[in-house]
């Protein structure tokens, strides 16, 4: 069958509708908002920022609790030290992060978005500053239309100067992670900071003040890319900041106290404030659209407006689709939120975890490794004995001092040259060359050639106490005996 | 120095380079000007029955930050060897950098050596952040001839014994790590004569150190031993000054037996050992020539 040809229609558009490809956005003024949501968001932004601005401050053990040090390479975090070796648990904790981001979206959306992203954090300390200097909505557009004088330069420099505060104050506890907290301030104080933490304090302070006090939502709408593929990871059971259009529409303003169904209106009231107070500037009853960032303050403020109308709450509310298709009740919606796909990633997510953490609390207190030589594979000593000579690198991943005992397996008869007992210093990593011998009947016994045999590396019994085992690593590798 | 073998291929990307990146800044603005736009927010186009598509604007920073790329390109193809062979305007090159970063570590390491310059050998020997220092140095630089535990291997020689074929004073040792040697033994099947005498002489040698050995042979061997003599002296012990070794101790470096030492006095033997100036500071020989002698030295040392 030969499928119809359709052409391309020419469009016929008045040249008065011309617009250029690139605009100017206009700015955003949010309305302040009050409600349950409100509360959480701001209960998170206390909550993240406690632990990033406080955390650089802790010390244990007479060092900085949690110290991320690049020259040394060793990261430590309160009683952890940990090596580049240990790289699969950032690993681990990057995939338990994308986990738990597939089962809070698949539950609610972007929970992430709205209510824990620095981005979002960030705009609304510094959309408070900016009430607190120039008012709300009214009072900040008023102010941006009117000429300067003495008071509007006050309140905007006032503004920035505490915008610039914060950002710079960011920068610093930002490299306050990689430089130790207290060992920085002093060099700042003396201007004596070092010119890589000069650029990194600045690039983080210029980046936190651009973003949250003038790029805002522009993040959200272009340059996330988190935005744009949501839609893959939400289906209809999935909760979302939904607007009954059943129960509000048609819209508009009716007297008080009076039934809405009388006079042939739906509970919205038409008072747009769900416009005013969003920070990425859309209109919620329209449906849920990319840019929204289900930061949820328009629930907060619908709600507000039905608690004075008297009409019951959750004109705006978090809804899934099928709920408001099926227009089922709360208890069968939440029931079907826990679907299949919800319990499958939740007992990932549980797997996951309960093994990294097991796998931390279980960590050898050092690391071996082993490395034979191979400029002199093999040499015949006195008394015809075979010797292999090894380099093994010891490291102590903990703050105290270690004494570590090492063996031969799987080699009959096979004697160190030295004691194999070698004491480590606090975080100490070390070279021990060392030698293993092998008398003459038992190396022709093996027969020429490589035999794997195994260091073992355990730490001596008076370091860890009576009561717990010592630790022991096995690494493999080879002896040689020469033709 | 350039990679190219024809100067057409420098100038075809120097002018490819910066065409593209005009092209970016034509293409950005030329897109600038006014597109119709129809009352329903699209283009005014219709594909397929019912197929729009939408004109929402780009937002001006966007267009702002591409703009300002561009030209941070065209000032960094300026700069830096991006042009084709041209050397950029900074003079930059990775060698350069390469000899700058050496430079620079080269002088903090030299402040972490200058404390132990000074200090003679017997002294250092017993300091063990030193000796620390000079056994990390002797693992990265030596080990792979020496052996890890310093006692070498077939060729290499035994850095932990008192047997010496250039001098065992620290100072010696830091003479033969700064300035290499190359031990020649020229072949001496000519000077001995046949393989008989070979083969005798080869037994002469075995007698001198205590092996067992066929004494009719060394008997006849003795008198062609004057051809060795005088690298290896008329006793045989050897000669510093020449890196001649002592053949009457227990020592074979390139093995032991009639067949090595014949194999040796037919053909010969040169055994190199690199010179270190170039690559280890003078203050990193001083440690590492310490560490060395104390190999050889009686254990008075607490063990590590």
């Amino acid at each position: 069958m030969k499928h119809p040809i359709i052409p391309i229609v020419a469009a016929e558009v008045p040249a008065a509708n011309a617009i250029p490809l690139y605009i100017s956005e206009t700015k955003i003024q949010p309305r302040a908002v009050r409600g349950w949501f409100a509360t959480w968001r701001w209960t998170l932004v206390w909550f993240t920022q406690l632990l990033f601005y406080g955390l650089p401050w802790l010390t244990w053990n007479g060092r900085p609790a949690v110290l991320l040090d690049l020259t040394s390479r060793r990261f430590y975090i309160f009683e952890m030290v940990l090596h580049p070796q240990d790289v699969i648990y950032l690993a681990a904790l990057l995939i338990i992060s994308a986990f738990g981001l597939f089962l809070f979206t698949a539950v609610a959306g972007r929970l992430w978005c709205g209510f824990a992203c620095p981005q979002t954090v960030y705009t609304e300390i510094f959309m408070w500053v900016e009430r607190r200097f120039e008012g709300d909505r009214q009072a900040r557009i008023k102010l941006d239309a009117a000429p300067w004088s003495a008071a509007k330069l006050a309140k905007k420099t006032g503004k920035q100067a505490v915008w610039l505060a914060i950002g710079l104050w960011t920068g610093f506890t930002f490299v306050a992670y990689f430089t130790p907290a207290r060992t920085l301030g002093a060099e700042a104080l003396g201007l004596a900071l070092g010119p890589w933490e000069t650029f990194w304090i600045l690039f983080y302070g210029f980046a936190t003040y651009g973003n949250a006090g003038y790029m805002r939502e522009q993040v959200c709408k272009y340059m996330c890319p988190y935005a744009r593929f949501q839609s893959a990871m939400f289906d209809r059971d999935t909760l979302i900041i939904s607007y009954d259009a059943v129960r509000g529409e048609p819209r508009g303003s009716r007297p008080r106290g009076v039934d809405p169904a009388s006079v042939g209106k739906g509970d919205c009231i038409n008072c747009t404030l769900c416009v005013q107070v969003c920070p990425t500037g859309i209109d919620i009853r329209k449906g849920l659209q990319y840019e929204c960032i289900g930061c949820a303050a328009c629930i907060d403020a619908c709600n507000e407006v039905m608690d004075k109308m008297r009409y019951p709450r959750g004109l705006i509310r978090y809804a899934t689709q099928n709920a408001l298709a099926n227009r089922w009740s709360t208890a069968t919606m939440w029931k079907r939120v826990f679907r299949p796909r919800v319990l499958v990633y939740s007992a990932v997510l549980l797997a996951i975890v309960a093994a990294f953490i097991a796998s931390l609390a279980l960590r050898a207190p050092f690391k071996a490794d082993v490395v034979r030589d191979r400029g002199a594979l093999a040499r015949m000593v006195q008394d015809g004995r075979i010797e292999n000579v090894y380099k093994v690198q010891l490291m102590n991943a903990t703050e105290r001092p270690l004494r570590l005992r090492i063996g031969v397996e799987g080699l009959p008869d096979a004697t160190l040259d030295s004691a194999g007992e070698v004491e480590l210093g606090p975080t100490e990593a070390r070279w021990v060359p060392l030698a293993v011998q092998v008398p003459p009947q038992a190396a022709r016994a093996l027969g020429a050639g490589a035999h794997s045999m195994r260091f073992r590396i355990a730490e001596a019994a008076t370091t860890t106490g009576a009561t717990a085992a010592p630790f022991e690593l096995r690494e493999k590798s080879t002896f040689v005996v020469p033709r | 120095m350039s990679d190219f073998l024809n100067s057409t291929w420098s100038w075809f990307i120097a002018i490819t380079t910066v065409v593209s990146l005009i092209a970016c800044l034509v293409l950005l603005f030329g897109a600038m000007r006014r597109k119709p736009m129809a009352d329903d927010n699209s283009t005014g186009h219709v594909f397929d029955e019912n197929l729009t598509e939408l004109n929402n604007p780009m937002p001006m920073w966007w267009m702002v930050l591409f703009a300002l790329t561009v030209v941070f390109a065209l000032i960094y193809v300026y700069a830096f060897p991006a042009l084709g062979s041209a050397a950029g305007s900074l003079g930059w090159s990775s060698r350069g950098e390469h000899d700058a970063d050496k430079a620079k570590a080269s002088a903090e390491m030299a402040k972490v050596y200058a404390a132990y310059a000074a200090q003679p050998a017997e002294a250092l020997s017993k300091d063990p952040a030193a000796m620390a220092i000079g056994q990390r140095l002797f693992i990265n630089n030596c080990a792979t001839c020496h052996g890890s535990d310093a006692r070498g291997s077939k060729g290499f020689p035994d850095l932990t014994d008192r047997d010496w074929l250039h001098g065992g004073a620290p100072a010696k040792i830091e003479e033969t790590i700064t300035l290499g040697r190359t031990g020649s033994m020229p072949p001496m099947a000519m000077a001995v004569g046949t393989a008989q005498d070979v083969h005798n002489v080869a037994h002469y040698v075995l007698s001198l150190s205590g092996s067992p050995y066929d004494s009719i042979a060394a008997a006849a061997g003795k008198s062609k031993f004057t051809a060795c003599a005088a690298c290896h002296g008329v006793d045989g012990k050897g000669n510093q000054a020449l890196g001649a070794p002592n053949l009457t101790d227990k020592v074979w470096l390139h093995g032991w037996g009639e067949e090595a030492i014949a194999d040796i006095v037919n053909h010969g033997k040169t055994n190199v050992m690199p010179a270190q100036s170039g690559r280890l500071l003078p203050e990193q020989i001083h440690l590492l020539a310490t560490y060395v002698w104390g190999l050889s030295q009686p254990r008075e040392l607490a063990a590590k």
